[in-house]
């Protein structure tokens, strides 16, 4: 059937068996390993009889607490590939010194910067901070779930569906080789001509759309559901820098959707925006790229600063200094993060006077950004501090945080930067910043709210062992790099001539070693923790005298979060209502209107996958077909109108009656 | 919950930590849909800029004067205007709850907007057909792109509107219909307002300017 | 805990110490005086951060180890959150500092701006009268560096030589890709961008063979993108350009097209002649005979276009696209005119080149690209030389 070849074309498109890459022992073993893995996963599913609660409770859920469980799981996995990335560049560059050519050749090493790039940003640290907001903030506020649950579902979905493609680039074809934004002309159909350039540009299109919707979401939930007496000044430090995030999230990706649509067009249709022929500019994509990018920075880090100011009031056992202070040096950071994109690119040419305006605009964003530095630092001050992991993450933060702070605003600097762009010192400072600031601020965030979603607390001392194994291979790390690039060592090199700088490399690769002892014991903590659940059960809702409303309800939440909607009168709420005796109603349960679980957003972020993957491949008849499957689908959800259900009141007298009792089983 | 002298807002009577009563946050789809269009405003906004950036870059090729058919985008401006009006009343009908006549405003206004796209897509392939594709120039590309893009949210307008129509026959004038009727009509509304942008921008000043 | 996060802390930063003190950071020693001046501004922003980072580290670990749990002395005082004097103080103070800087920023990236002539050789010596700048055209090729001396009329590949205390004046641009020129002992870098030129005026004070490369990835050959830099005194020079005259062969056209096809790891070639007008054909992308240069596609444009009946004007103008069908271009039969502007006349004086020193929006002040429509002058170079 398949002989005649323009009938193969025309079904399998540009995809040929050469597209499988069962010639590169590396990427056989990987896709060994992820097969078997998979194998044993769905073994152990089917053999514990797991299907039908995954697909009823969890796939298809609404639930915004699981659907944030899901997001961060995602996102530890893609860690895990975004990492395994990162160590084997370190291996090629602590080996390819003086004519060795270390194991990895320019075509393999330059698609592992792209995609380390790429997935840490996209897929580990936006999942893991949308994942984190999402189960926290509605409980934060009071509400039962998100404004627009199954909205949720199908965010969810979209994002995971942009992994998966990405995932697919491994095994099927090739990634982008053109560094993790992907700057024309060299990502350009007649210098990038593979399938690379479209895996990158269709994963992160249909991530996006995932990562707007969540953002509209969360704003409108933020905005319309707070419980009574929440005025904005009385929201958690973390509700407010997710709704800043948020804004930022609704008001830069769709300027991503639509410069990758400009690129794709260009690589698809053949137009000619960022070409260097027939009119394109090459030098708008950069500018449009960094519009989004910037602000991007700022999506990130700014929900990390939010937990630090939730975990440093708790485990200071004081209020958090400076309030009004710390809100309002959060929306100025929001704002001013739209007008400094240019300092990515001083080296463009601009003239003088545009890099030195946006060299100081860049300088004042570290002014709100010092002043909540020393708002968490006067909240140590008098305080009583318990160092539990979290808030070791936070010292270790503050302190890691303010080198990659100082390095950055050098790099503000034009005529500094001129000597520095695009050199491993640059590299080290985001690294000092990223795992720094958003890292650590996720791995405080997880230990910190894991007993909220699980019921048990993690345990401490692998916790500690992580955090060590982090913070001290992230020195090793990342200090070389900053030596090398002043030694004028350029980024996104694979090999190297000069034999004095191999030193640095080996150190370099040493600490990504630690950092991999790290992110093991993180996973073992998971494991202990899991076997020795009884023993760090969780029974009161509030393992750590918090002060935020999520800590009001049990551990893990009932599917409604609050029996009653909680009424609020101060900053911290659950701190003052503990304070001032609140105590728990116990009667008087009402039947509590939910939003019933659907399937739609699975199989739209299926059809997602699979037109994108024909689209990468030119399989326009799957394309055409999967392209109108989700438009049949959104429209066949439309038309149910059955969306919700009571949870009956008998349930929610059975569930806080066990709460009642598991309470006085504690004291 | 007594300690509560200290605490002057709520002295002399005691603090209500929970609500007795189911609580109802106000709906947030309005809002909800309203930052959908700004993040839809903010693609548009990308193209124009786009198209400021490389409305001139015609690569020794034709130039909007050459091109454009000024009275054609009057007439297919006008085709959107009065869609717009008529969705009003549409909308009026829906407010007085009268069911068959919002059908037949909505049935009007989709046949406008079909007026509207049928008449872009003249323009579009003749223009193809005169060796002024998107590929001939950055100018033509920006061009099919903004103009394009606008005419693929009129026509996902025209589907939804027909969905709409389906739903609202079937099910009648109910609260979860008018809300979506009202989404539509931002959604419409919307799109009106960025091509009187297109039209202004991409067409007048690119012919007289 | 904190007292062993110190420990480590240290721990981490000896044995650095001990290697920091072998190995040559040629950011911070260079031989140039721009790259010495950009080194000095490197460490007094440092210095200026300094001031505020290390009184927050040691506030941070004082803290941390002060107001743990365990020491009872410390006060604690659960409810204080506020102090206005305080608040001013913790504004106030990165607030001055990043005056201090904005003011250091403002001052030196005018004076550093890569476009602006030098007005000295160093920081005791000003450029004497009769100083002629050495000027080097500079093109990024996939993935090699091709220099032009136009007033010597040679050109060599990967490997580029200049008289100490002599200011150099680069024009730079690139045959397909972004690249970026960077000498660290030299000067900073700028990117190399095809179809359009950046500028970089420097000057090299010690003599010595230095290390050039690509800054900014370009593919493949990326990592292997690097040619040596010889700063020689003039007498070197002269010798230099004249061993290159003499062992060198003819840089025209077919040469260049054949020497731009993709490829690494180039050893070092000698052109003992340029082909007349060769570094302003590949800016403006018709080094390729058929070829419509950009100054003219820009000039067409600015009198608003070719008109209709100008299909032939667009096979003339593809560019990209000639590595992936790895055609040649068409025979150089067609005549440089091609469909010529609809009108000739003048445009009008109302459209002034940007002033590059438009504080705002956008970073294009500085390029005359295809974007522009500055005046009648076509020339995609700089608007700034």
């Amino acid at each position: 059937m398949f002989s005649d070849p323009d009938l193969l074309k025309f079904v399998f498109g540009r995809l040929t068996l050469e597209a499988i890459p069962y010639h590169e022992p590396i990427l056989v073993a990987t896709f060994l390993a992820v097969a078997i893995g998979g194998i044993a996963l769905v073994g152990l599913i089917t053999y514990y009889r797991f299907w039908g609660t995954l697909w009823r409770d969890w796939l298809t859920s609404v639930d915004h607490k699981k659907i944030g469980i899901m997001y961060v799981i995602l996102a530890l996995v893609m860690l895990l590939r975004g990492f395994a990335d990162a160590i084997m560049m370190r291996l090629q560059q602590a080996m390819a010194f003086g004519g060795a050519e270390g194991y990895l050749p320019p075509h393999h090493y330059d698609q592992i910067f792209t995609a380390h790039g790429v997935i840490m940003i996209f897929f580990m640290a936006m999942p893991f901070v949308t994942g984190l907001m999402n189960f926290v903030v509605p409980l934060q506020i009071g509400a039962r779930d998100v404004s627009f649950p199954f909205l949720n579902n199908f965010s969810f979905w979209m994002t995971t569906a942009g992994a998966i493609i990405i995932m697919m680039s491994l095994f099927v074809g090739e990634f982008a080789r053109t560094g993790w934004l992907a700057y024309p002309p060299l990502s350009g159909a007649d210098y990038s001509p593979g399938v690379g350039v479209d895996y990158y540009i269709w994963g992160l299109q249909v991530a996006g759309i995932g990562t707007t919707l969540s953002g509209i979401n969360l704003i409108a939930t933020i905005v319309k559901m707070r419980a009574p007496g929440m005025t904005m000044m009385k929201m958690p430090v973390f509700t407010w820098t997710s709704l800043c995030t948020n804004v930022l999230i609704v008001a830069t990706f769709p300027v991503l959707t639509a410069t990758l649509a400009l690129l794709s067009l260009d690589r698809y249709v053949g137009t000619n925006f960022f070409t260097n022929d027939l009119g394109g500019n090459p030098m708008m994509y950069v500018n449009l790229i960094w519009i989004w990018g910037h602000p991007e920075v700022y999506i990130l880090v700014l929900p990390a600063f939010g937990i630090f100011s939730e975990v440093v009031a708790t485990f200071c056992g004081k209020r958090l200094f400076g309030y009004a202070s710390m809100v309002y040096a959060t929306v100025v950071i929001t704002i001013l993060s739209y007008i400094v994109w240019l300092h990515h690119f001083f080296t463009m040419g601009s003239g003088a006077s545009v890099n030195a305006f946006f060299g100081i605009t860049t300088m004042i964003i570290s002014i709100p950004t010092g002043a909540k530095m020393f708002n968490w630092l006067f909240t140590m001050y008098r305080g009583r501090i318990r160092y539990e992991v979290p808030m070791l993450w936070t010292v270790g933060f503050m302190v890691t945080f303010v080198i990659g702070g100082m390095t950055g605003v050098l790099l503000a600097v034009p005529p500094a930067d001129f000597v520095l762009h695009n050199s491993l010192f640059l590299i080290a400072h985001f690294h000092n910043v990223i795992i720094g600031g958003v890292v650590f601020g996720l791995m405080a965030g997880v230990v910190y709210w894991f007993p909220k979603a699980f019921g048990f607390r993690l345990d401490p001392f692998w916790g500690k062992m992580s955090f060590w194994f982090w913070l001290i291979g992230f020195y090793f790390a990342f200090m070389p790099l900053y030596v090398l690039g002043l030694m004028g060592v350029t980024r996104r090199v694979s090999q190297f001539d000069d034999p004095s700088l191999q030193i640095w490399f080996v150190i370099a690769a040493f600490g990504a070693f630690l950092i991999a002892l790290g992110i093991l014991s993180m996973l073992i903590q998971l494991v202990v923790s899991f076997i020795k659940r009884e023993e760090l059960r969780d029974r009161t809702g509030d393992p750590w005298d918090a002060r935020t409303l999520e800590w009001s309800t049990s551990s893990p939440p009932p599917d409604y979060n609050f029996a009653f909607t909680p009424v609020v009168h101060d900053q911290d709420s659950w701190w003052d209502m503990k304070k001032r005796g609140h105590s728990r109603p116990l009667g008087g349960f009402k039947p509590i209107h939910m939003p019933k679980n659907t399937g739609t957003g699975v199989i739209l972020g299926a059809a997602s996958v699979v037109f994108a993957f024909a689209m990468v491949w030119y399989m326009w008849w799957l394309a055409g077909l999967s392209f109108l499957a989700m438009v049949a689908i959104a429209i066949g959800h439309t038309f149910n109108y059955d969306r919700d259900f009571y949870i009956p009141a008998e349930v929610v007298v059975e569930t806080e009656g066990k709460r009642t009792e598991m309470l006085a089983s504690e004291v | 919950m007594t300690e509560l002298a200290d605490h002057a807002v709520f002295e002399g009577q005691a603090p209500t930590f929970y609500l007795k009563e189911e609580h109802h946050p106000e709906g947030s789809t309005m809002l909800g849909f309203w930052l959908y269009l700004m993040s839809d405003c903010l693609i548009f906004a990308v193209l124009f800029a786009t198209h400021a950036v490389l409305g001139r870059n015609y690569a020794a090729g034709p130039s909007p004067a050459d091109l454009f058919d000024l009275p054609l985008v009057a007439v297919n401006t006008s085709m959107l205007l009065f869609s717009s009006i008529t969705y009003g009343f549409a909308m009026l009908e829906m407010e007085k709850g009268d069911r068959k006549t919002t059908l037949v405003w909505m049935v009007v206004t989709a046949l406008f907007g079909i007026a509207f796209v049928g008449l872009e897509l003249y323009e579009f392939t003749h223009m193809i057909h005169e060796g002024a594709g998107p590929q001939r120039s950055a100018f033509l590309s920006s061009f099919f792109t903004l103009v394009g893009t606008h005419g693929l949210h009129v026509t996902s307008g025209i589907v939804w509107m027909f969905v709409l129509m389906a739903q609202v026959a079937k099910h009648g004038l109910i609260v979860e219909n008018k809300r979506r009727l009202m989404c539509l009509s931002m959604f419409w509304h919307f799109l009106d307002v960025v091509w009187i942008g297109v039209f202004s921008f991409v067409y007048l000043m690119g012919v007289l300017g | 805990m904190p007292a062993f996060l110190k420990f480590t802390r240290r721990l981490a930063v000896l044995p650095p110490l001990l290697l920091l003190a072998g190995c040559d950071m040629v950011v911070m020693a260079p031989s140039g005086d721009i790259a010495a001046q950009q080194r000095d501004l490197i460490v007094i922003s440092t210095i200026l951060m300094l001031l505020i980072i290390v009184p927050v580290i040691f506030l941070t670990l004082l803290f941390a180890w002060r107001y743990r749990r365990s020491n009872m002395d410390a006060t604690y005082d659960p409810e204080w959150h506020h102090s206005t004097a305080l608040e001013v103080v913790i504004w106030s103070a990165p607030l001055a500092i990043i005056i201090a800087l904005g003011a250091v920023t403002w001052i030196s990236t005018h004076k550093l701006d890569p476009y602006r002539p030098l007005d000295r050789l160093d920081i005791a010596r000003s450029i004497p009268a009769d100083t002629k700048p050495l000027t080097v055209e500079v093109v990024a090729l996939d993935w090699k560096w091709l220099f032009f001396y136009p007033d010597q009329g040679i050109a060599t590949v990967n490997e580029l030589a200049a008289p100490v205390d002599v200011p150099i004046d680069f024009k730079i641009t690139a045959s397909s890709v972004m690249n970026s020129f960077y000498i660290p002992a030299l000067a900073g870098q700028i990117y190399a961008m095809p179809g359009m030129q950046t500028r970089l005026h420097a000057v090299i004070n010690r003599p010595g063979e230095y290390e050039g490369f690509s800054a900014n990835y370009s593919g493949d050959g990326f990592s292997h993108m690097r040619f040596k830099f010889h700063g020689v005194d003039q007498q070197d020079f002269d010798a230099w350009v004249a061993r290159v005259k003499s062992q060198g062969t003819a840089l025209n056209r077919d040469a260049y097209l054949k020497l731009e096809k993709p490829s690494a790891r180039e050893p070092v070639r000698y052109f003992a002649t340029a082909e007349a007008g060769l570094y302003e054909a590949i800016l403006n992308m018709c080094a390729t005979p058929g070829k419509m240069c950009m100054h003219e596609m820009m000039h067409i444009d600015a009198m608003g276009g070719a008109g209709k009946e100008s299909a032939e004007n667009r096979e003339r103008l593809e560019y990209d696209s000639r590595h992936a069908t790895g055609e040649e271009a068409p025979a150089a039969t067609i005549q440089a005119a091609g469909a010529p502007a609809r009108s000739e006349e003048q445009p009008q004086g109302t459209n002034e080149p940007m002033q590059h020193d438009m504080p705002g929006m956008g970073g294009h002040e500085g390029h005359s690209m295809p974007g522009m429509h500055e005046g009648g002058d076509p020339a995609p170079a700089q608007l700034r030389n």
